[in-house]
């Protein structure tokens, strides 16, 4: 049953269908082989790397690095912005991404600063349009302010990535009312980006109505992220479900769940 | 013009690659008796000229790592023994020295993920000693008040990597010398190897036999033991099918003075997560301090300026008074990391199950070259007497190398 729901329930984005509404990051991550682990136990099939920070061919002869991983597991890669501050860095940065990578897919990311690590406002929406304009697929990840994603939408974005919590904090969704009015106003798809820290966050994320979640840190910095990984697999599949499964009203006074009248008096 | 017949040299080991890994292997191997041959155009400035030379298998616990604890505990319990010889033949700068090491947290959650490790450390009976911050601050005044925790770790101790390299290239020739072998060229080639001969050249899988310098030159050797870090791969005439994967994970690294009035700047190394960043300060016998390191894979070899500001901006927050030191020398250097973070270290399968005779891969050490020298030392030198010992068996070099695990049988100890 839920098998068939999963199946008949793809996660459209940029015209591309995904099986895994899980993105995953790479940031963080012990080991390539304990990634590749964790990567597969999550059943992502987009994952982003940092283009700053791995340098596609850097493995060497007979080598092997973070991008050929990703083509042996048939995870499609979405190269990112992390570590650009300006509207100028963010864009050059995309383009060398689709250069080295083939794809125009980018996930765009202008930073404000080191403490906060919290997306500029101004600078994104400015890399927003620049990018939509050279033909990138920008998936851009924004503050949970719902009028910027509306924006950052009418300016082309493929997909809006509103933040649960500042990168790597594991503090959780934050504004949910935010997210969810997000949600409500979209017409491309919402993904949550950051903040998150266990598995109930990520199927909080789902049940707001966000059509997919992206991760790192709480998978690559968990003790055993291979264990968190899945646990985040079965998360986002349970949040989906309950999205469309049509939840009950929260109501004050209990209500039992079989009624008294006309039982049967055996 | 008549044709020069390149020179041949014989040795009994030649070890290809002159790092700490390589110096090391090559120094058992002589004191066990061999006649020995390092080949490297350029030894010891690689990652070995980077390092800080922390011996400390406790702090560098990683989670899911544990395989390689084994390995790390191994290794620092042998560097007193390996280190002493050195030691005693006079050379003062190897910079061993077993002080503790303290372990500071910089903010609340870098105080709750050094709590966690510490429980996996004391499950594996690691000595982890909790500190109040005044019990620290009182050991090491000029560590900063706004630390969160402090813990001490009796048995993670240091050398220095510079000064060990260069002792052991110095002994490697005297020793060569009192056994009479009178050319310094026979101990230490500074050429690159270029290509594995083989007993047979068209099987890359029979019994090496020395190996073929950029020259054209020979080293006819009884075993040839590839210790040359990131390159490697790059060997020629490697096993068909071995697959080495290495990739550079570079890392910056700062050395930095200590003035007169500084002095000492803390007698401890000083390990520190600050906002969940790594950071680290060695300090040294002759007054200056080893600030580290930074993990990138970004392709470029050069320092990071990037790198740099974070190492100092970290540093300062354990230890304010980094911001008074003298920035001597900034270093990059790549480390030759593999899939797993755990060395490629023993004997290669042959054809019957049979490990190839004449054949050690030593390399893939990424974080832990210097900590782990001591271990690849002794395992090779067991290896070279015929004895391999199946607790090291998981950092077989041909593990990630599929097309040679279904012909790989346990080897018979051959004496």
């Amino acid at each position: 049953m839920t098998e068939t729901l999963t199946a008949t329930d793809p996660f459209i984005v940029a015209g591309v269908p995904l099986g895994s509404r899980l993105i995953m990051g790479t940031g963080g991550a012990p080991s390539l082989d304990g990634l590749g682990a964790a990567l597969v136990a999550s059943g992502t099939e987009l994952t982003t790397v940092a283009m700053r920070r791995y340098a596609p061919g850097s493995g060497g002869s007979g080598g092997t690095n973070l991008f050929e991983l990703l083509v042996e597991n048939n995870i499609r890669v979405l190269p990112n912005t992390a570590g650009c501050f300006t509207a100028r860095e963010a864009v050059m940065t995309a383009e060398l991404a689709r250069e080295a990578l083939e794809t125009d897919w980018v996930k765009l990311e202008v930073i404000a600063d080191e403490h906060t690590l919290l997306p500029d406002a101004v600078e994104l929406v400015e890399a927003t349009e620049q990018l939509v304009n050279r033909g990138f697929k920008v998936f851009a990840y924004t503050n949970d302010d719902p009028v910027v994603a509306l924006r950052l939408e009418q300016l082309g974005a493929a997909a809006v990535m509103p933040l649960g919590a500042p990168i790597g904090t594991g503090l959780g969704i934050l504004n949910p009312h935010n997210i969810e009015l997000i949600v409500s106003r979209a017409s491309v798809p919402v993904v949550l980006d950051a903040g998150i820290g266990t598995a109930s966050d990520a199927a909080l994320a789902m049940e707001l109505g966000c059509d997919a979640v992206l991760l790192a840190t709480a998978v690559t910095r968990a003790q055993d992220p291979v264990r968190m990984a899945e646990a985040f697999k079965h998360a986002v599949i349970g949040g989906r479900l309950a999205s469309r499964a049509g939840r009950i009203p929260k109501r004050a006074h209990a209500l039992a769940s079989s009624a008294m009248e006309g039982r049967p008096d055996l | 013009m008549a044709r020069t017949v390149p020179e041949t040299i014989t040795t009994d080991v030649a070890v290809v690659g002159g790092g700490i890994v390589g110096l090391g292997i090559a120094w058992e191997a002589q004191r066990a008796g061999d006649a020995v041959t390092v080949i490297d155009p350029s030894p010891a400035t690689g990652a070995t000229f980077a390092a800080a030379g922390m011996l400390a298998p406790v702090s560098e616990l990683h989670y899911q790592e544990e395989g390689l604890l084994a390995l790390t505990l191994a290794s620092a319990a042998r560097w007193p023994e390996f280190v002493a010889p050195l030691v005693a033949a006079g050379h003062a700068d190897t910079g061993f020295r077993t002080t503790p090491t303290l372990v500071l947290g910089a903010d609340a959650a870098d105080r709750a993920a050094l709590a966690d490790l510490r429980e996996v450390q004391l499950a594996h009976g690691l000595d982890v000693e909790q500190l109040s911050i005044r019990e620290a601050r009182a050991q090491e005044p000029l560590v900063g008040p706004h630390i969160s925790c402090a813990f001490r770790i009796p048995q993670d101790h240091q050398v220095d990597p510079r000064g060990v390299a260069t002792a052991i290239r110095v002994q490697l020739n005297v020793v060569a010398a009192e056994r009479g072998r009178l050319r310094e060229e026979q101990t230490s080639i500074r050429r690159n190897a270029v290509e594995l001969l083989h007993e047979d050249p068209a099987d890359t899988r029979s019994r090496v036999t020395g190996v073929l310098l950029e020259d054209g030159r020979e080293v006819h050797a009884r075993e040839v033991v590839v210790a040359n870090g990131l390159a490697a791969p790059t060997l020629q005439g490697l096993p068909d099918g071995l697959v080495l994967p290495l990739r550079p994970v570079y890392g910056d690294i700062l050395r930095l003075r200590v003035p007169e009035h500084l002095r000492p700047l803390t007698t401890a190394t000083i390990r520190g997560l600050v906002r969940g960043l790594p950071v680290y300060l060695v300090p040294r016998n002759d007054n200056t301090v080893v600030l580290g390191a930074t993990m990138r894979e970004d392709g470029s070899a050069g320092v990071s300026a990037g790198g740099v500001h974070q190492l100092l901006r970290d540093a300062q927050v354990l230890v304010p008074a980094v911001a008074e030191l003298e920035l001597m020398e900034t270093t990059a250097r790549a480390r030759p990391g593999t899939p797993d973070n755990a060395p490629l270290l023993g004997r290669v399968p042959g054809p019957h199950g049979r490990d190839i005779p004449g054949l050690i891969i030593a390399t893939g050490f990424f974080r832990h070259g210097v900590l782990l020298t001591a271990i690849a030392a002794h395992i090779t030198r067991q290896l070279l007497g015929g004895v391999t010992d199946l607790a090291w068996e998981q950092f077989r070099p041909d593990r990630f190398s599929p097309a040679l695990q279904s012909t790989h049988t346990e080897p018979e100890e051959t004496p």
